[in-house]
């Protein structure tokens, strides 16, 4: 590499060079001793690059992510050494798992006292090395412009995943050329595998000889940007269509071949009948345990269709008769030309018997209940109601995210955030903060447990600091609601640390000066999602819902997609 | 399907300092034991090569090797039966320089292993012994009664007897990169 007209920076300066090179805007992050070098060049370039201070790194990371998630884009968070490092760990594996493009840049000690227990020292790359798609540390200032362009690059080419860069105090301090060069390929790493066409073409013959085909997707159709494809797919094959948790929203809900949500609390009939197709098309999805339960009766009778850019996911869980690698906006593509169009009444009138099956056993009860106490699912038909479906929902983990999972609606892809493989409690408040940035324009509702709202409550602070206009409800039940369920179930009621005494939401809420309301009673409830739907600021909601309700159907774990529970 | 079988699994990769740890996280995270571990510098100038050894089911042997593969600064992974490659380790052996005086009987023994002398001082020597396993352990076996002060075995290394191609998949992506 020729070094043109170089510039002596700091490494420091150059990092943040680097980000704007990258069209980086926006970091979330929070300082500390070994990063503070880069923190003086954030304070100089503060025109051109926004640094949203989070109340805890961990905060920083799903922040990060809930801005990839909505945007598109890379997210970037930074932390110092030590204890800011350790606490991003957390949400560099929620985003390696669930595939989400994001450069965590950490400060380090000095070189010199690199391995001599220095204050605030700690292995962040070996403590990384498994959650990380990719990870390096900087010891000389020489290597920021290259390495940081390899990191957005490894980011989100390919399967996307977390980045984390490790720069060593000294090198943050170091005075060299600077001369920015992107990255366009690495030659140890295929970002995405060459599509074969024999492999479209068998997979096409199968899915043209399928009298019940089913196709299940997941994220991998947001992540490629292939919802065009995909819908013009399932409308020309005629084949419905069933997702996995993260694949939600990619298809809008009232798609007439949309047929509902697979695995532990998805819908009666696309888990029923994934042991009754003949032929399962699987498209950008892994085929978690989550989904698929009990891997030996699994869709035994089917063969399987697999459209996957990571070739390590091929056979991995489900053996795959037909694998199609590659970025499936160009496997849809040239599915599409070679499927027929195809007409599936009597297979598709068994997934509406099933949802007539479960609409009356279940859905009935959780959205147009009868007893007194509010339930999660009117909250989120409320919620749908004022937003018309147009909303970036985001939601933590547990009973309140399978519902809004299995009743939110959405007209527009992008608009589920939600911490899937890893299901990490706390996600939701900063993933929202990051989401509503990520798409400044949107309606952003996070949707959140008591208990998980409790982990990274403090978040609080960063929206009152930053007024980013999220709508947080929070749907309590004086419970963690998704392990007591399991205590029910399967523990006999032996309800062991679940019941929690929660403090005065709303109180805290105005603390930071937020507008707040509670709902205890149904006929409040719709007045109440009106005025913090219409709200053009930050707005709490908590919703107080029956305190002993249960997410149904249900799998079992271990159990096989045909065991799928309604009561 | 499911039997279990020795296989050598081969990585080419850039040299990463990290990448060692990369790679034994994947066996850790899914509790697998690597019997022998080696690396070194590669046929191919700045390209490292690992050898692994296994005792794992060829299913499980396969998303192993598929993980390892789609590490950023791995190149290439192969997994290998022992018939399809070929395959040695190395040992050293430290005996007390008496016994090979007063026992007449170890001269014949390394006689007979095709072992070569590495070093001899007055206090100890030093035997070299490269081959397959069972015959660096005979070796040690036969050894022990006159004292062994060390015994030190080598990792595996293994070439396949079916060409690997890595100059092809390297030159391949720097055409790629010039287009």
């Amino acid at each position: 590499m020729k070094n043109k007209k170089g510039l002596q920076i700091t490494g420091a300066e150059a990092v943040i060079r680097c980000l704007l090179e990258e069209g980086v805007d926006l970091v979330y992050g929070y300082p500390g001793g070994a990063i503070m070098p880069i923190y003086d060049e954030i304070y100089k370039f503060s025109d051109q690059l926004y640094h949203v201070l989070t109340r805890h790194e961990q905060g920083a990371t799903h922040a990060a992510q809930g801005y990839a998630r909505t945007s598109g884009r890379v997210g970037v968070a930074m932390a110092t050494s030590g204890p800011g490092a350790t606490n991003l760990v957390t949400g560099i594996a929620d985003a390696q798992i669930d595939s989400t493009p994001m450069v965590c840049i950490t400060g380090q000690v000095a070189s010199h006292l690199l391995g001599s227990d220095a204050f605030q020292e700690t292995d962040i790359i070996g403590i990384s090395t498994p959650v990380t798609k990719w990870n390096y540390q900087i010891t000389k200032a020489s290597e920021i412009p290259e390495i940081m362009a390899k990191a957005f690059y490894i980011a989100r080419s390919g399967r996307p995943g977390p980045v984390l860069i490790d720069i060593t105090k000294d090198a943050q301090f170091e005075l060299f050329d600077f001369n920015y060069k992107k990255c366009s390929g690495v030659r140890s790493y295929q970002p995405v595998p060459p599509l074969q066409m024999d492999q479209v073409k068998q997979a096409a013959d199968a899915i043209n000889k399928a009298k019940k085909p089913m196709i299940i997707w997941g994220q991998g159709v947001i992540l490629g940007e292939a919802e065009n494809e995909f819908k013009a797919f399932v409308e020309k094959s005629g084949i419905p269509a069933a997702w996995t948790i993260l694949g939600l929203s990619a298809l809008p809900t009232n798609h007439p071949l949309n047929v509902g949500m697979v695995g532990m609390h998805g819908n009666y009939g696309p888990n029923l009948l994934t042991n009754e197709c003949d032929v399962l098309i699987a498209v950008g999805m892994r085929f978690d345990d989550r989904v698929t339960g009990n891997l030996s009766t699994y869709a035994k009778q089917a063969k399987v269709i697999h459209l996957e850019i990571d070739p390590a996911e091929i056979s991995k869980n489900v053996f795959a008769d037909y694998p199609i690698l590659g970025n499936c906006k160009q496997s849809l593509k040239a599915l599409i030309s070679s499927v027929n169009k195809g007409v599936f009444s009597d297979w598709i009138a068994l997934f509406e018997t099933h949802k007539k099956t479960e609409f009356d056993k279940v859905i009935k009860n959780d959205i147009y209940p009868t007893k007194e106490g509010l339930t999660m699912g009117e909250a989120i038909a409320s919620i749908n109601k004022y937003t018309g479906g147009d909303a970036v929902i985001v939601t933590d983990v547990g009973q309140h995210q399978m519902i809004a999972c299995r009743y939110a609606e959405f007209i527009q892809s992008k608009s589920n955030v939600t911490s899937g493989g890893l299901g990490t409690m706390g996600f939701a408040l900063p993933a929202a903060i990051g989401a509503k940035m990520g798409a400044e324009h949107r309606q952003v509702v996070a949707i959140i447990g008591d208990g998980g709202y409790q982990m990274t409550i403090q978040e609080l602070g960063t929206i009152f600091q930053t007024k980013v206009a999220v709508k947080i409800v929070v749907l309590n039940n004086d419970y963690l609601g998704m392990v007591r369920q399991w205590q029910q179930l399967f523990f006999d009621k032996r309800y062991a640390s679940t019941e929690m005494t929660n403090p005065d939401f709303v109180t805290i809420a105005k603390g930071y000066q937020i507008d707040a309301q509670r709902v205890t009673k149904r006929e409040e409830l719709d007045q109440a999602v009106k005025t913090m739907i219409e709200s053009d600021k930050p707005y709490f909601l908590e919703v107080c819902v029956e305190k002993e309700d249960n997410v149904f159907p249900m799998i079992p774990t271990g159990a096989s997609v045909s065991d799928i529970r309604l009561e | 399907m499911s039997d279990i079988t020795r296989y050598t699994i081969s990585i080419y990769s850039e040299n990463n300092v990290g990448l060692l740890n990369r790679i034994s996280a994947i066996f850790l995270k899914r509790h697998i034991d690597i019997l022998s571990f080696s690396t070194s510098q590669s046929e191919i100038q700045d390209v490292f090569r690992f050898v692994i050894v296994v005792d794992m089911t060829e299913v499980s042997v396969r998303k192993i090797v598929q993980q390892i593969e789609k590490q950023v600064d791995v190149i290439k992974a192969f997994f290998h039966t022992d018939e399809e490659t070929i395959f040695q380790e190395s040992a050293l052996y430290k005996v007390k320089s008496s016994s090979l005086f007063e026992e007449r009987q170890i001269q014949n023994i390394i006689k007979e292993s095709h072992a070569n002398i590495v070093t001899v001082s007055p206090v100890f020597f030093v035997i070299e012994k490269t081959g397959f396993r069972h015959e660096t352990e005979k070796l040690r076996k036969d050894l022990a009664p006159y004292g062994l002060l060390q015994f030190v075995r080598s990792g595996r290394i293994s070439v396949s007897k079916a060409p690997m191609g890595i100059s092809e998949i390297l030159n391949n992506f720097n055409n790629q990169n010039k287009e």
